[in-house]
Protein backbone atom coordinates (compact mmCIF):
# COMPACT_ATOMS: atom_id res chain seq x y z
CA UNK A 1 0.00 0.00 0.00
CA UNK A 2 1.36 3.70 -1.08
CA UNK A 3 0.44 6.47 1.62
CA UNK A 4 -0.50 9.60 -0.21
CA UNK A 5 -0.62 11.15 2.99
CA UNK A 6 0.27 10.86 6.26
CA UNK A 7 -0.39 13.07 9.32
CA UNK A 8 1.15 12.31 12.20
CA UNK A 9 0.20 13.99 15.31
CA UNK A 10 -0.72 17.45 13.93
CA UNK A 11 -1.09 20.22 16.14
CA UNK A 12 -1.86 24.23 15.74
CA UNK A 13 -1.90 27.01 17.75
CA UNK A 14 -2.93 30.26 15.93
CA UNK A 15 -0.80 33.34 17.45
CA UNK A 16 -4.43 34.53 19.28
CA UNK A 17 -3.93 30.81 21.18
CA UNK A 18 -6.81 29.17 19.67
CA UNK A 19 -6.13 26.07 19.44
CA UNK A 20 -7.08 24.61 16.17
CA UNK A 21 -5.61 21.16 15.89
CA UNK A 22 -4.92 18.88 19.05
CA UNK A 23 -2.54 16.24 17.40
CA UNK A 24 -4.36 15.10 14.56
CA UNK A 25 -3.29 11.74 12.58
CA UNK A 26 -4.56 10.29 9.58
CA UNK A 27 -3.67 8.32 6.79
CA UNK A 28 -5.47 8.62 3.10
CA UNK A 29 -4.02 5.88 0.91
CA UNK A 30 -2.77 6.15 -3.25
CA UNK A 31 -5.79 6.73 -5.05
CA UNK A 32 -8.38 6.97 -2.17
CA UNK A 33 -11.04 9.11 -2.55
CA UNK A 34 -11.13 10.38 0.54
CA UNK A 35 -13.82 12.72 2.82
CA UNK A 36 -12.41 15.02 5.92
CA UNK A 37 -15.93 16.19 7.03
CA UNK A 38 -16.31 18.25 10.27
CA UNK A 39 -18.72 21.08 11.93
CA UNK A 40 -17.48 24.66 11.20
CA UNK A 41 -14.57 25.31 13.16
CA UNK A 42 -13.51 21.99 13.24
CA UNK A 43 -10.32 22.09 12.25
CA UNK A 44 -10.56 21.08 8.12
CA UNK A 45 -9.39 24.30 6.57
CA UNK A 46 -6.49 24.35 8.87
CA UNK A 47 -5.72 20.85 8.11
CA UNK A 48 -5.56 21.71 4.52
CA UNK A 49 -3.70 25.25 5.10
CA UNK A 50 -0.61 23.28 6.74
CA UNK A 51 -0.39 20.65 4.06
CA UNK A 52 -0.34 23.00 1.24
CA UNK A 53 1.79 25.30 3.24
CA UNK A 54 -0.68 28.51 3.24
CA UNK A 55 -0.56 27.97 7.37
CA UNK A 56 2.76 26.71 9.50
CA UNK A 57 2.31 23.71 11.58
CA UNK A 58 2.82 23.88 15.48
CA UNK A 59 3.89 20.48 15.61
CA UNK A 60 3.39 17.09 14.03
CA UNK A 61 4.63 15.54 10.66
CA UNK A 62 2.95 15.77 7.16
CA UNK A 63 4.17 13.66 4.19
CA UNK A 64 2.65 13.60 1.10
CA UNK A 65 3.90 10.33 -0.90
CA UNK A 66 7.34 10.37 -0.56
CA UNK A 67 7.89 13.77 0.93
CA UNK A 68 8.01 15.07 4.02
CA UNK A 69 7.35 18.62 4.03
CA UNK A 70 9.76 19.43 6.60
CA UNK A 71 12.33 18.33 4.56
CA UNK A 72 11.38 18.93 0.84
CA UNK A 73 8.22 21.00 0.89
CA UNK A 74 8.82 21.96 -2.68
CA UNK A 75 8.76 18.00 -3.67
CA UNK A 76 5.62 17.72 -1.18
CA UNK A 77 4.03 20.66 -3.11
CA UNK A 78 4.63 19.75 -6.69
CA UNK A 79 2.16 16.66 -5.80
CA UNK A 80 -0.67 19.01 -4.04
CA UNK A 81 -3.37 20.53 -5.99
CA UNK A 82 -5.52 22.74 -4.01
CA UNK A 83 -9.05 23.92 -4.74
CA UNK A 84 -9.69 26.64 -1.89
CA UNK A 85 -12.61 27.12 -0.04
CA UNK A 86 -13.21 30.92 -1.35
CA UNK A 87 -11.88 32.46 -4.59
CA UNK A 88 -8.42 33.78 -4.80
CA UNK A 89 -8.01 34.54 -8.41
CA UNK A 90 -7.08 38.00 -9.41
CA UNK A 91 -10.10 39.55 -10.16
CA UNK A 92 -8.98 41.29 -13.47
CA UNK A 93 -6.89 38.11 -15.11
CA UNK A 94 -8.32 36.37 -17.67
CA UNK A 95 -9.65 32.77 -17.11
CA UNK A 96 -6.83 31.39 -19.62
CA UNK A 97 -4.16 33.59 -18.17
CA UNK A 98 -4.82 32.54 -14.49
CA UNK A 99 -4.30 28.99 -15.94
CA UNK A 100 -1.38 29.43 -17.64
CA UNK A 101 0.28 31.66 -15.08
CA UNK A 102 -0.09 28.84 -12.40
CA UNK A 103 1.41 25.98 -14.80
CA UNK A 104 4.35 28.15 -14.70
CA UNK A 105 4.79 28.76 -11.15
CA UNK A 106 5.07 24.58 -11.40
CA UNK A 107 7.93 25.47 -14.31
CA UNK A 108 5.92 23.84 -17.02
CA UNK A 109 6.87 25.79 -20.13
CA UNK A 110 4.53 27.61 -21.77
CA UNK A 111 3.17 25.43 -24.93
CA UNK A 112 2.47 22.72 -22.46
CA UNK A 113 0.55 25.43 -19.94
CA UNK A 114 -1.56 26.53 -23.01
CA UNK A 115 -2.29 23.25 -23.97
CA UNK A 116 -3.35 21.88 -20.32
CA UNK A 117 -5.39 25.19 -19.93
CA UNK A 118 -6.94 24.67 -23.03
CA UNK A 119 -7.27 20.59 -21.65
CA UNK A 120 -9.06 21.69 -18.26
CA UNK A 121 -11.29 24.56 -19.82
CA UNK A 122 -13.05 22.81 -22.27
CA UNK A 123 -13.00 19.54 -20.04
CA UNK A 124 -14.68 21.93 -17.25
CA UNK A 125 -17.27 23.72 -19.60
CA UNK A 126 -15.37 27.25 -19.43
CA UNK A 127 -13.30 27.34 -23.09
CA UNK A 128 -15.93 29.94 -24.27
CA UNK A 129 -15.23 32.38 -21.14
CA UNK A 130 -11.01 31.63 -21.46
CA UNK A 131 -11.13 35.16 -22.47
CA UNK A 132 -13.37 36.71 -19.65
CA UNK A 133 -11.86 38.39 -16.47
CA UNK A 134 -12.50 35.99 -13.50
CA UNK A 135 -14.33 38.90 -11.90
CA UNK A 136 -16.95 38.12 -14.70
CA UNK A 137 -17.31 34.52 -13.79
CA UNK A 138 -20.43 33.09 -12.21
CA UNK A 139 -19.91 32.00 -9.26
CA UNK A 140 -19.98 28.09 -10.96
CA UNK A 141 -17.73 28.84 -13.15
CA UNK A 142 -15.32 30.66 -10.37
CA UNK A 143 -15.56 26.84 -8.77
CA UNK A 144 -14.71 25.16 -12.22
CA UNK A 145 -11.96 27.43 -12.56
CA UNK A 146 -10.27 27.13 -9.28
CA UNK A 147 -10.68 23.01 -9.93
CA UNK A 148 -8.92 23.82 -13.53
CA UNK A 149 -6.25 25.73 -11.91
CA UNK A 150 -5.66 22.74 -9.36
CA UNK A 151 -5.16 21.03 -12.05
CA UNK A 152 -3.02 22.58 -14.48
CA UNK A 153 0.07 20.32 -13.02
CA UNK A 154 -2.01 17.28 -12.88
CA UNK A 155 -1.14 16.78 -9.45
CA UNK A 156 -0.89 13.28 -7.94
CA UNK A 157 -3.08 14.46 -4.22
CA UNK A 158 -6.08 16.70 -5.41
CA UNK A 159 -7.52 18.32 -2.19
CA UNK A 160 -10.73 19.88 -2.62
CA UNK A 161 -12.27 22.28 0.46
CA UNK A 162 -15.45 22.54 -0.06
CA UNK A 163 -15.74 22.29 -4.17
CA UNK A 164 -19.23 22.31 -4.58
CA UNK A 165 -20.33 25.53 -2.18
CA UNK A 166 -23.20 27.57 -4.46
CA UNK A 167 -22.93 25.27 -6.89
CA UNK A 168 -25.98 24.13 -8.59
CA UNK A 169 -27.41 20.84 -8.47
CA UNK A 170 -26.63 20.08 -12.45
CA UNK A 171 -23.76 21.52 -11.95
CA UNK A 172 -22.83 19.44 -8.73
CA UNK A 173 -23.73 16.66 -10.82
CA UNK A 174 -20.75 17.45 -13.28
CA UNK A 175 -18.27 17.96 -10.94
CA UNK A 176 -18.67 14.69 -9.36
CA UNK A 177 -18.86 12.98 -12.92
CA UNK A 178 -15.46 14.91 -13.41
CA UNK A 179 -13.59 13.93 -10.20
CA UNK A 180 -14.78 10.30 -10.20
CA UNK A 181 -13.30 10.28 -13.74
CA UNK A 182 -9.98 12.17 -12.44
CA UNK A 183 -10.02 9.62 -9.57
CA UNK A 184 -10.30 6.67 -11.58
CA UNK A 185 -7.53 8.06 -13.85
CA UNK A 186 -5.04 7.47 -10.46
CA UNK A 187 -5.36 10.99 -8.58
CA UNK A 188 -6.04 10.80 -4.76
CA UNK A 189 -8.30 12.74 -3.41
CA UNK A 190 -9.28 14.42 -0.66
CA UNK A 191 -12.40 16.43 -0.19
CA UNK A 192 -14.07 18.78 2.47
CA UNK A 193 -18.10 19.34 1.74
CA UNK A 194 -20.86 20.31 4.04
CA UNK A 195 -23.20 18.14 1.53
CA UNK A 196 -22.93 14.57 3.22
CA UNK A 197 -24.57 13.23 0.42
CA UNK A 198 -21.73 13.86 -1.63
CA UNK A 199 -19.49 12.54 0.54
CA UNK A 200 -21.73 9.27 0.68
CA UNK A 201 -21.60 9.25 -2.91
CA UNK A 202 -18.22 10.03 -3.88
CA UNK A 203 -15.94 8.87 -0.91
CA UNK A 204 -14.47 5.67 0.22
CA UNK A 205 -12.81 6.50 3.32
CA UNK A 206 -13.32 9.15 5.24
CA UNK A 207 -12.80 11.14 8.72
CA UNK A 208 -14.82 13.09 10.71
CA UNK A 209 -12.75 16.04 12.66
CA UNK A 210 -14.26 18.25 15.28
CA UNK A 211 -13.05 20.66 17.88
CA UNK A 212 -9.21 20.06 16.64
CA UNK A 213 -9.09 16.00 16.94
CA UNK A 214 -10.41 13.47 14.99
CA UNK A 215 -13.38 11.38 15.92
CA UNK A 216 -13.46 8.76 13.41
CA UNK A 217 -11.55 7.68 10.85
CA UNK A 218 -12.76 4.38 8.62
CA UNK A 219 -14.53 3.17 5.56
CA UNK A 220 -17.57 4.91 4.75
CA UNK A 221 -19.40 1.34 4.39
CA UNK A 222 -17.60 0.37 8.05
CA UNK A 223 -19.01 3.80 9.46
CA UNK A 224 -22.14 3.51 8.36
CA UNK A 225 -22.65 0.30 9.59
CA UNK A 226 -22.69 1.61 12.87
CA UNK A 227 -26.15 3.11 12.31
CA UNK A 228 -28.48 1.49 14.93
CA UNK A 229 -31.43 3.19 13.47
CA UNK A 230 -33.24 4.40 10.15
CA UNK A 231 -35.46 7.39 9.89
CA UNK A 232 -38.74 6.49 7.58
CA UNK A 233 -41.11 9.25 5.71
CA UNK A 234 -44.23 7.84 5.13
CA UNK A 235 -46.87 9.63 2.61
CA UNK A 236 -50.24 8.28 3.94
CA UNK A 237 -53.84 7.66 2.10
CA UNK A 238 -56.24 10.14 3.90
CA UNK A 239 -56.31 12.01 6.96
CA UNK A 240 -53.56 10.58 9.86
CA UNK A 241 -55.05 11.09 13.75
CA UNK A 242 -53.87 13.30 15.84
CA UNK A 243 -52.41 10.98 18.17
CA UNK A 244 -50.67 7.40 16.45
CA UNK A 245 -49.52 4.45 18.23
CA UNK A 246 -47.83 2.21 16.23
CA UNK A 247 -46.66 -0.93 18.16
CA UNK A 248 -43.08 -0.99 18.90
CA UNK A 249 -41.83 1.83 16.58
CA UNK A 250 -41.25 5.43 17.63
CA UNK A 251 -43.65 7.27 15.23
CA UNK A 252 -44.37 10.86 15.07
CA UNK A 253 -47.06 12.56 12.95
CA UNK A 254 -45.69 15.50 10.34
CA UNK A 255 -48.54 16.32 8.94
CA UNK A 256 -52.13 15.67 8.21
CA UNK A 257 -50.99 13.20 5.26
CA UNK A 258 -47.05 12.39 6.80
CA UNK A 259 -45.67 10.28 8.85
CA UNK A 260 -42.38 10.05 10.20
CA UNK A 261 -41.22 6.50 11.82
CA UNK A 262 -37.74 4.87 13.44
CA UNK A 263 -37.03 1.36 12.01
CA UNK A 264 -33.97 0.00 14.25
CA UNK A 265 -31.30 -1.59 12.41
CA UNK A 266 -31.73 -5.41 11.56
CA UNK A 267 -35.26 -5.39 11.91
CA UNK A 268 -37.72 -6.09 8.89
CA UNK A 269 -39.96 -3.71 7.57
CA UNK A 270 -42.58 -6.18 7.85
CA UNK A 271 -43.21 -5.37 10.71
CA UNK A 272 -43.33 -2.05 10.39
CA UNK A 273 -46.28 -2.07 7.55
CA UNK A 274 -47.73 -5.12 10.32
CA UNK A 275 -48.43 -2.54 12.57
CA UNK A 276 -49.37 0.18 9.87
CA UNK A 277 -52.13 -2.13 9.06
CA UNK A 278 -53.34 -2.56 12.55
CA UNK A 279 -53.30 1.00 13.25
CA UNK A 280 -55.32 1.38 9.59
CA UNK A 281 -52.94 3.84 8.32
CA UNK A 282 -52.62 3.01 4.36
CA UNK A 283 -49.04 4.05 2.67
CA UNK A 284 -48.95 5.26 -1.18
CA UNK A 285 -45.49 5.81 -0.78
CA UNK A 286 -42.17 6.35 1.87
CA UNK A 287 -38.48 7.23 1.47
CA UNK A 288 -35.56 7.76 4.45
CA UNK A 289 -35.93 11.24 6.15
CA UNK A 290 -32.46 11.99 5.39
CA UNK A 291 -29.03 10.59 4.05
CA UNK A 292 -27.18 7.93 6.51
CA UNK A 293 -24.29 9.88 6.74
CA UNK A 294 -25.54 12.51 7.93
CA UNK A 295 -27.55 10.97 10.65
CA UNK A 296 -24.10 9.27 11.97
CA UNK A 297 -22.34 12.21 11.80
CA UNK A 298 -24.41 14.18 13.79
CA UNK A 299 -24.64 11.60 16.05
CA UNK A 300 -20.85 11.47 16.50
CA UNK A 301 -20.32 15.40 16.88
CA UNK A 302 -23.21 15.72 19.19
CA UNK A 303 -21.51 12.73 21.01
CA UNK A 304 -18.45 14.52 20.99
CA UNK A 305 -19.58 17.77 22.38
CA UNK B 1 12.37 22.43 -8.91
CA UNK B 2 15.51 22.38 -11.40
CA UNK B 3 17.16 25.86 -12.39
CA UNK B 4 14.89 25.28 -15.92
CA UNK B 5 11.64 25.30 -13.60
CA UNK B 6 12.80 28.22 -11.85
CA UNK B 7 13.67 30.20 -15.02
CA UNK B 8 9.82 29.46 -16.37
CA UNK B 9 8.51 30.48 -13.02
CA UNK B 10 10.33 33.71 -12.73
CA UNK B 11 9.25 34.52 -16.42
CA UNK B 12 6.16 33.72 -15.61
CA UNK B 13 6.16 36.13 -12.36
CA UNK B 14 7.84 39.10 -14.63
CA UNK B 15 5.56 38.71 -17.47
CA UNK B 16 2.47 38.62 -15.72
CA UNK B 17 3.74 41.82 -13.70
CA UNK B 18 4.80 43.41 -16.99
CA UNK B 19 1.13 42.46 -18.25
CA UNK B 20 -0.57 44.49 -14.83
CA UNK B 21 1.35 47.46 -14.96
CA UNK B 22 0.78 47.88 -19.04
CA UNK B 23 -2.98 47.09 -18.98
CA UNK B 24 -3.14 49.87 -16.83
CA UNK B 25 -0.57 51.89 -18.60
CA UNK B 26 -2.90 55.44 -17.91
CA UNK B 27 -2.74 55.27 -14.14
CA UNK B 28 1.35 53.43 -14.46
CA UNK B 29 2.88 55.44 -17.18
CA UNK B 30 1.24 58.41 -18.21
CA UNK B 31 1.39 60.24 -14.89
CA UNK B 32 5.04 60.51 -14.22
CA UNK B 33 5.21 61.97 -18.01
CA UNK B 34 2.55 64.70 -17.53
CA UNK B 35 3.88 65.06 -13.74
CA UNK B 36 7.66 65.57 -14.78
CA UNK B 37 6.58 67.76 -17.61
CA UNK B 38 5.07 69.73 -15.36
CA UNK B 39 7.85 69.92 -13.08
CA UNK B 40 10.17 71.02 -16.61
CA UNK B 41 7.71 73.58 -17.33
CA UNK B 42 7.86 74.93 -13.72
CA UNK B 43 10.82 74.20 -12.24
CA UNK B 44 12.76 74.30 -15.18
CA UNK B 45 11.69 76.96 -17.46
CA UNK B 46 9.43 79.58 -15.69
CA UNK B 47 11.54 79.45 -12.55
CA UNK B 48 14.67 77.99 -13.69
CA UNK B 49 15.55 80.78 -15.73
CA UNK B 50 15.92 83.30 -13.07
CA UNK B 51 17.50 80.98 -10.82
CA UNK B 52 20.64 80.79 -12.66
CA UNK B 53 23.30 78.39 -12.50
CA UNK B 54 23.42 75.53 -9.93
CA UNK B 55 26.26 73.34 -9.44
CA UNK B 56 28.01 74.63 -12.86
CA UNK B 57 24.79 73.84 -14.68
CA UNK B 58 21.95 75.85 -15.96
CA UNK B 59 18.83 75.13 -13.35
CA UNK B 60 16.71 72.58 -15.73
CA UNK B 61 19.78 70.61 -16.49
CA UNK B 62 20.95 70.30 -12.72
CA UNK B 63 16.82 68.74 -11.86
CA UNK B 64 16.66 66.51 -14.85
CA UNK B 65 18.97 63.85 -13.24
CA UNK B 66 16.96 64.08 -10.17
CA UNK B 67 13.67 64.20 -11.80
CA UNK B 68 14.62 60.97 -13.88
CA UNK B 69 15.55 59.62 -10.41
CA UNK B 70 12.87 60.50 -8.54
CA UNK B 71 10.16 58.97 -11.49
CA UNK B 72 12.24 56.10 -11.10
CA UNK B 73 12.21 55.54 -7.20
CA UNK B 74 8.68 56.52 -6.65
CA UNK B 75 7.61 53.98 -9.63
CA UNK B 76 9.27 50.55 -8.92
CA UNK B 77 8.61 51.14 -5.34
CA UNK B 78 4.86 52.08 -5.94
CA UNK B 79 4.71 48.93 -8.53
CA UNK B 80 5.66 46.17 -6.01
CA UNK B 81 3.73 47.53 -3.27
CA UNK B 82 0.60 47.79 -4.77
CA UNK B 83 0.58 44.93 -7.09
CA UNK B 84 2.40 42.71 -4.10
CA UNK B 85 0.18 44.11 -1.13
CA UNK B 86 -2.99 43.86 -4.05
CA UNK B 87 -2.13 39.92 -4.51
CA UNK B 88 -2.36 39.52 -0.56
CA UNK B 89 -5.95 41.51 -0.71
CA UNK B 90 -7.63 39.24 -3.20
CA UNK B 91 -5.42 36.13 -1.67
CA UNK B 92 -4.17 35.90 -5.42
CA UNK B 93 -0.34 35.23 -3.91
CA UNK B 94 -1.86 31.92 -2.35
CA UNK B 95 -1.42 30.53 -5.89
CA UNK B 96 2.40 31.46 -5.64
CA UNK B 97 2.36 29.95 -2.24
CA UNK B 98 1.17 26.78 -2.69
CA UNK B 99 3.40 26.17 -5.76
CA UNK B 100 7.16 24.80 -5.49
CA UNK B 101 8.21 28.39 -6.64
CA UNK B 102 11.45 29.37 -4.45
CA UNK B 103 11.08 32.45 -2.33
CA UNK B 104 14.07 34.37 -3.96
CA UNK B 105 12.38 33.43 -7.46
CA UNK B 106 9.13 34.71 -5.85
CA UNK B 107 11.20 38.05 -5.02
CA UNK B 108 13.37 38.20 -8.16
CA UNK B 109 9.57 38.17 -10.44
CA UNK B 110 8.39 40.98 -8.41
CA UNK B 111 11.22 43.23 -8.05
CA UNK B 112 12.51 42.88 -11.47
CA UNK B 113 8.82 43.88 -12.56
CA UNK B 114 9.12 46.74 -10.26
CA UNK B 115 12.85 47.74 -12.28
CA UNK B 116 11.02 47.04 -15.71
CA UNK B 117 8.91 49.94 -14.79
CA UNK B 118 10.93 52.69 -13.50
CA UNK B 119 13.21 51.64 -16.51
CA UNK B 120 10.60 52.43 -18.84
CA UNK B 121 9.45 55.34 -16.81
CA UNK B 122 12.65 56.73 -16.88
CA UNK B 123 12.82 56.46 -20.92
CA UNK B 124 9.78 58.67 -20.86
CA UNK B 125 10.61 60.73 -18.49
CA UNK B 126 14.09 61.25 -20.26
CA UNK B 127 12.76 61.57 -24.05
CA UNK B 128 10.34 64.25 -22.41
CA UNK B 129 13.24 66.31 -20.97
CA UNK B 130 14.49 66.19 -24.03
CA UNK B 131 11.79 69.03 -25.43
CA UNK B 132 13.13 71.03 -22.62
CA UNK B 133 16.85 71.05 -22.42
CA UNK B 134 20.06 68.83 -24.12
CA UNK B 135 20.84 65.96 -22.89
CA UNK B 136 24.23 64.81 -21.32
CA UNK B 137 25.61 61.65 -20.58
CA UNK B 138 29.01 61.78 -19.05
CA UNK B 139 29.43 58.49 -18.11
CA UNK B 140 27.36 55.78 -19.13
CA UNK B 141 27.69 52.86 -16.97
CA UNK B 142 27.18 55.25 -13.85
CA UNK B 143 23.91 55.95 -15.54
CA UNK B 144 22.85 52.49 -16.36
CA UNK B 145 24.16 50.93 -12.88
CA UNK B 146 22.70 53.85 -11.05
CA UNK B 147 19.35 53.60 -12.46
CA UNK B 148 18.93 49.32 -12.03
CA UNK B 149 20.64 49.36 -8.02
CA UNK B 150 17.75 52.68 -7.58
CA UNK B 151 14.80 50.48 -9.07
CA UNK B 152 16.11 47.17 -7.50
CA UNK B 153 16.49 49.17 -4.17
CA UNK B 154 12.91 50.68 -4.15
CA UNK B 155 11.47 47.59 -5.34
CA UNK B 156 12.71 46.13 -3.00
CA UNK B 157 11.74 48.49 0.10
CA UNK B 158 7.95 47.92 -2.08
CA UNK B 159 7.73 44.72 -1.21
CA UNK B 160 8.70 45.23 2.33
CA UNK B 161 6.06 47.85 2.85
CA UNK B 162 3.78 45.40 1.22
CA UNK B 163 4.40 42.65 3.32
CA UNK B 164 3.62 44.46 6.75
CA UNK B 165 0.90 46.30 5.22
CA UNK B 166 -2.96 45.48 6.49
CA UNK B 167 -4.90 47.74 4.43
CA UNK B 168 -4.56 50.00 1.42
CA UNK B 169 -3.91 52.76 3.17
CA UNK B 170 -1.09 51.52 4.51
CA UNK B 171 0.73 51.19 0.98
CA UNK B 172 0.00 55.20 0.61
CA UNK B 173 1.69 55.97 4.40
CA UNK B 174 5.28 55.13 2.81
CA UNK B 175 5.45 56.64 -0.48
CA UNK B 176 3.28 60.13 0.88
CA UNK B 177 5.01 60.71 4.31
CA UNK B 178 8.49 59.27 4.06
CA UNK B 179 9.53 59.04 0.24
CA UNK B 180 8.32 62.34 -0.98
CA UNK B 181 9.60 64.10 1.54
CA UNK B 182 12.93 62.17 1.53
CA UNK B 183 13.13 63.19 -2.51
CA UNK B 184 12.25 66.47 -2.23
CA UNK B 185 15.30 66.79 0.83
CA UNK B 186 17.60 64.43 -1.51
CA UNK B 187 18.85 67.19 -3.63
CA UNK B 188 16.48 66.78 -6.31
CA UNK B 189 16.26 70.72 -6.54
CA UNK B 190 19.05 71.97 -5.13
CA UNK B 191 22.70 71.22 -4.38
CA UNK B 192 23.81 70.74 -0.66
CA UNK B 193 26.70 73.22 -0.97
CA UNK B 194 23.32 75.79 -0.38
CA UNK B 195 22.69 74.17 2.83
CA UNK B 196 24.22 74.84 6.51
CA UNK B 197 27.18 72.44 7.29
CA UNK B 198 24.52 70.80 9.96
CA UNK B 199 21.91 70.49 7.52
CA UNK B 200 24.01 69.03 5.35
CA UNK B 201 25.56 66.61 7.18
CA UNK B 202 21.60 65.15 8.20
CA UNK B 203 20.98 65.21 4.43
CA UNK B 204 23.64 62.24 4.50
CA UNK B 205 21.21 60.46 6.60
CA UNK B 206 18.84 60.39 3.19
CA UNK B 207 19.85 57.73 1.12
CA UNK B 208 18.10 59.34 -2.02
CA UNK B 209 20.96 62.11 -1.40
CA UNK B 210 23.03 59.63 -3.00
CA UNK B 211 20.98 58.20 -5.40
CA UNK B 212 20.26 61.35 -6.70
CA UNK B 213 23.68 62.67 -6.82
CA UNK B 214 25.53 59.53 -8.04
CA UNK B 215 23.02 59.80 -11.09
CA UNK B 216 23.37 63.22 -11.35
CA UNK B 217 27.11 62.42 -11.65
CA UNK B 218 26.68 59.60 -14.45
CA UNK B 219 24.74 62.58 -16.71
CA UNK B 220 26.48 65.79 -15.66
CA UNK B 221 29.75 64.68 -14.34
CA UNK B 222 28.98 66.43 -10.91
CA UNK B 223 28.10 65.06 -7.75
CA UNK B 224 27.92 66.59 -3.68
CA UNK B 225 28.69 62.78 -1.91
CA UNK B 226 32.26 60.66 -3.68
CA UNK B 227 31.03 58.58 -5.96
CA UNK B 228 32.47 55.58 -4.82
CA UNK B 229 30.60 56.09 -1.27
CA UNK B 230 26.94 56.77 -3.34
CA UNK B 231 28.13 53.73 -4.89
CA UNK B 232 28.94 51.47 -1.71
CA UNK B 233 25.78 53.19 0.36
CA UNK B 234 22.78 51.62 -2.08
CA UNK B 235 24.47 48.19 -2.54
CA UNK B 236 24.68 47.95 1.11
CA UNK B 237 20.99 48.84 1.48
CA UNK B 238 20.13 46.79 -1.63
CA UNK B 239 21.82 44.11 -0.09
CA UNK B 240 20.21 44.60 3.40
CA UNK B 241 16.58 45.43 1.89
CA UNK B 242 17.35 41.90 -0.08
CA UNK B 243 18.31 39.84 3.00
CA UNK B 244 15.33 41.47 4.80
CA UNK B 245 12.90 40.38 2.38
CA UNK B 246 13.92 36.84 2.52
CA UNK B 247 14.05 36.94 5.94
CA UNK B 248 9.98 37.78 5.55
CA UNK B 249 9.53 35.46 2.55
CA UNK B 250 11.34 32.40 4.84
CA UNK B 251 9.77 33.17 7.92
CA UNK B 252 6.31 33.23 6.19
CA UNK B 253 5.68 36.51 8.70
CA UNK B 254 2.49 38.52 7.56
CA UNK B 255 1.90 35.52 4.69
CA UNK B 256 1.35 32.87 6.32
CA UNK B 257 -0.37 32.30 9.63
Amino acid sequence: MITALAIENLCKVYGNGLEALKGVSLEVEKGDFFALLGPNGAGKSTTIGIICSLLTKSSGKVTVFDADIDVDFPKAKKYIGVVPQESNFNEFEKAQNILVAQAGYYGLPAKLARERSAKYLKRLGLWEKRNETSRLLSGGMKRRLMIARAMIHEPRLLILDEPTAGVDIEMRRSLWDFLREINESGTTIILTTHYLEEAEALCRNIAIIDNGRILEHSSMRALLQQLHREVFILDCVGTLPETIHLDGFNARRVDAHTLEVEVEKGRQLNTLFAALNTAKIEVSSMRNRANRLEEMFVSLVEGAA
Amino acid sequence: MSPREQYVAFITILFKEIRRYTRIWAQTLLPSAITMSLYFVIFGSLIGSRIGDMGGFDYMQFVVPGLIMMAIVTNSYSNVVSSFYGSKFNHSVEELLVSPTPNYVILMGYVLGGVSRGVLVAMIVTGVSMFFTELHIYNAFVVVAIILLTAMLFSLVGFINAIYANSFDDISIVPTFVLTPLTYLGGVFYSMDLLSEFWSNVSRLNPLVYVVNAFRYGMLGVSDVSLPFAFGMIALFTVAAFTYCMYLLNSGKRLRQ
